[in-house]
C-alpha cells in the first residue's frame, strides 16, 4: 500500500506543504534572520548581529509587559481552572437544567477577543463611573479587567474538558470508597484530583499558552493604557513593530524572545505535568 | 430519590439559574444599550432604555453605514468558510498520507506541524504579510491560502493523532479491491474521518471568523474587512469610540455567532472535548 500511495505525493500531501512552507516555515526562518538585521522592508537589510536584542532590555515597555504577562498567566491558570473544575463538578451532578447551564457557560468562548474586550470596556467604565475613575486610570484596573474577561470567556471551554474527564472516571472507583468510608473531601483529593489530571494538563497547557500569546483582548480593552502599563508581550511587539519608526529590527528581536519564552513554557510545562501522570 | 437529595437538587438548579443569568448579563446589556441614545450609553449603562433615551434603529444605521457592514460580513463569511473547507480537505489528506507512509519526509513535516503550534503569531506577523503582499495575497481569496498554510500545523497534528486509531486493514482492503488511494481515501478514510473532521472543523472556524490581526495585516483594508476589523475601526485615530455605533455593531456580530451556535451546539461542545483529549 505504501508503494501505491508514495506516488500519490502530489495530490496528498503537496498543497498544504507548499502553504505551510510559503506561509509558516520561510516566514519563521526569515523572521529569525531579520532580528539580528536593521530594515524597514525585507528586501532592504544590513546584517547588525545582536544589536537589537541588546536593544531591548534597555526598552523598559518590554520588560514591564514581560513581568505584566508572567503575572497575568499566573493568576489567570490558577483562577480560570480553579473556577472551571468547580463548575465541572456541579455540573456533573444530576440536577434538572445541568445541560442548559453547560450551554450557557460555553458560550462566550465563541465570541471573538476584540468583540469581548468592547462589551467589557463598556460594563467596566459603567462600573468605575460610580466612583468617578474609569478603566485606564490605573494599571490594576487593567489588570483585573483582563482577568475577569478572560475567566469569563475560557472558564466554560475548559468546563467542558473537565467534565469530559470526569466522566471518564469509572464509578466502581467512588462505590469502593465509599465501602471503605471515604469522607467527600478524601474521595475529591485521592480520586477525583488524581483521576483528572490529564484533563488538568491539558487545561493548564490552554491557559498558559493562551494568556501568554494574548492580543486581541488586550487591544480592544485597554490598548495598554494608561501609558503602556497593561500592555501584554503580544502587543508590546505589535506596537514596536507599527508604531515606533526604525524600531521593526528590535519588534523582531523581541519576537524571538517571545518565541523562546513560550516554547520553554511549554515544553517544561508538558514535562513537569506529564511526569505526575505516568507516576499514579 | 431521598428527599433532602431532591431538595438539594432544586437548589442548585435554582443557584445556577441564577448563575447563568449573570453570566449572560454582558450580552443583555449590550443589546439593550445598542437600543439607547449614544450621549446615554456610557453616562448610564445599566439602565434600560426608556421614551427619552431610546434611539430605534440610529446606531444600527449609523453602524452598518460607517464600516460597510454588510461587506464585512460576507468578507468574513467567504473567508471562513472558504478556509475552513480548504483546511480540513488538503490537510486530512495530507495527515493520511504521513501517517500512512514511513518516509523521512512524512515525519519532518509531521513535527514541524507540531511545532508550529508552539509558535506565537508575532514571530511571523511581519515576514508573513511581506511574503503575502509580495505575492499579491492582499484579497479574501489570498487569505485563505495564508490560513492553509497556517492553519495546517494543528489539523494535521489531529488528523494525524485520530489515524492512529484507524486500522489500516480496511484501507488494504479497499486497495486490493481495487481502489486507487484518491478512491480509497474519499470512499473508505473520509467517513471514517468524520467526528474529526467536525472537531477540527469547529476549532478552525472559532479560530478564523474570529481573528484579527493576521486579516488585519495581509487584507488591503481600503476594499476589505473581517468583522473584527470592522469593529475595531469604530475606535478612532484618537482613540475616541463612537459607543452608539459600536453597541450596534457588536450585538450585529454576535448574531451570527449565536446562531452558529444554536444550530450545532452539540457538535461544538463534543467538538471542543474531543480536540482536547488529543491535544
Amino acid at each position: 500500500m505504501q508503494k501505491a500511495l508514495k506516488k500519490y505525493f502530489p495530490v496528498f500531501v503537496l498543497p498544504t506543504m507548499t502553504a505551510f512552507i510559503i506561509f509558516f516555515l520561510i516566514p519563521f526562518i526569515l523572521g529569525l534572520y531579520l532580528s539580528l538585521c536593521d530594515f524597514t522592508t525585507v528586501s532592504d537589510t544590513r546584517f547588525i548581529g545582536i544589536e537589537n536584542f541588546q536593544k531591548i532590555w534597555g526598552d523598559s515597555t518590554f520588560v514591564h509587559s514581560l513581568w505584566f504577562t508572567a503575572l497575568f498567566a499566573g493568576a489567570s491558570i490558577v483562577l480560570i481552572n480553579v473556577l472551571a473544575f468547580a463548575v465541572a463538578l456541579f455540573l456533573t451532578k444530576q440536577f434538572r437544567g445541568t445541560n442548559f447551564f453547560r450551554t450557557v457557560f460555553f458560550m462566550p468562548n465563541l465570541i471573538g477577543g476584540i468583540v469581548l474586550g468592547y462589551i467589557w470596556q463598556l460594563i467596566f467604565n459603567g462600573i468605575l463611573a460610580y466612583y468617578s475613575k474609569t478603566l485606564t486610570y490605573s494599571a490594576v484596573y487593567g489588570f483585573w479587567g483582563l482577568l475577569i474577561l478572560m475567566c469569563w470567556q475560557q472558564v466554560g471551554y475548559m468546563m467542558i474538558i473537565y467534565i469530559a474527564g470526569l466522566q471518564s472516571i469509572p464509578a466502581d472507583l467512588y462505590e469502593a470508597a465509599r465501602i471503605d468510608g471515604a469522607t467527600p473531601s478524601q474521595r475529591l483529593s485521592r480520586i477525583t484530583i488524581p483521576m483528572s489530571m490529564p484533563a488538568i494538563t491539558i487545561c493548564t497547557f490552554l491557559t498558559l499558552t493562551n494568556s501568554f500569546k494574548l492580543f486581541d483582548q488586550n487591544l480592544a480593552l485597554t490598548a495598554g493604557q494608561p501609558s503602556d502599563k497593561t500592555e501584554m508581550l503580544a502587543l508590546n511587539i505589535v506596537h514596536t513593530f507599527y508604531n515606533r519608526i526604525g524600531w521593526e529590527g528590535v519588534g523582531q528581536a523581541k519576537a524571538v524572545v517571545f518565541f523562546f519564552i513560550v516554547a520553554i513554557l511549554v515544553i517544561s510545562q508538558l514535562k513537569m505535568t506529564r511526569n505526575r501522570e505516568v507516576q499514579q | 430519590m431521598t428527599k433532602k437529595s431532591k431538595a438539594s437538587n432544586h437548589a442548585l438548579t435554582a443557584l445556577f439559574s441564577v448563575f447563568s443569568l449573570v453570566y449572560i448579563a454582558p450580552i443583555a446589556i449590550i443589546v439593550y444599550n445598542s437600543f439607547k441614545k449614544k450621549a446615554y450609553i456610557t453616562r448610564t449603562p445599566f439602565d434600560f432604555p426608556n421614551e427619552k433615551t431610546f434611539a430605534g434603529l440610529e446606531n444600527y444605521v449609523e453602524g452598518i453605514t460607517k464600516t460597510n457592514f454588510w461587506d464585512a460580513l460576507a468578507t468574513s463569511f467567504f473567508v471562513t468558510a472558504a478556509s475552513v473547507i480548504v483546511i480540513l480537505l488538503c490537510t486530512s489528506m495530507a495527515a493520511w498520507y504521513i501517517s500512512r507512509t514511513k518516509s523521512r519526509t512524512s515525519r519532518i513535516f509531521y513535527y514541524l506541524c507540531v511545532f508550529s503550534m508552539v509558535v506565537p503569531f508575532q514571530m511571523v506577523m511581519f515576514t508573513l504579510s511581506k511574503t503575502a503582499d509580495y505575492l499579491h495575497l492582499g484579497n479574501p481569496l489570498g487569505l485563505v491560502f495564508v490560513y492553509l498554510g497556517f492553519g495546517a500545523g494543528l489539523a494535521v497534528f489531529m488528523f494525524s493523532g485520530f489515524m492512529k486509531s484507524v486500522p489500516i486493514e480496511i484501507e488494504e482492503a479497499a486497495m486490493i479491491d481495487g481502489c486507487n488511494p484518491i478512491q480509497t481515501f474519499f470512499l473508505v478514510v473520509l467517513p471514517i474521518l468524520r467526528p474529526t473532521l467536525i472537531s477540527v472543523g469547529i476549532l478552525e472556524t472559532m479560530w478564523i471568523w474570529n481573528d484579527y490581526l493576521l486579516p488585519y495585516l495581509i487584507l488591503d483594508l481600503n476594499k476589505w474587512m473581517t468583522i473584527p476589523i470592522a469593529v475595531q475601526y469604530l475606535k478612532g485615530g484618537y482613540g475616541s469610540i463612537d459607543w452608539g455605533a459600536m453597541m450596534a455593531m457588536l450585538v450585529l456580530a454576535i448574531i451570527p455567532i449565536i446562531i452558529f451556535y444554536i444550530s450545532c451546539q452539540k457538535h461544538i461542545i463534543k467538538g471542543v472535548a474531543a480536540g482536547a483529549v488529543k491535544g
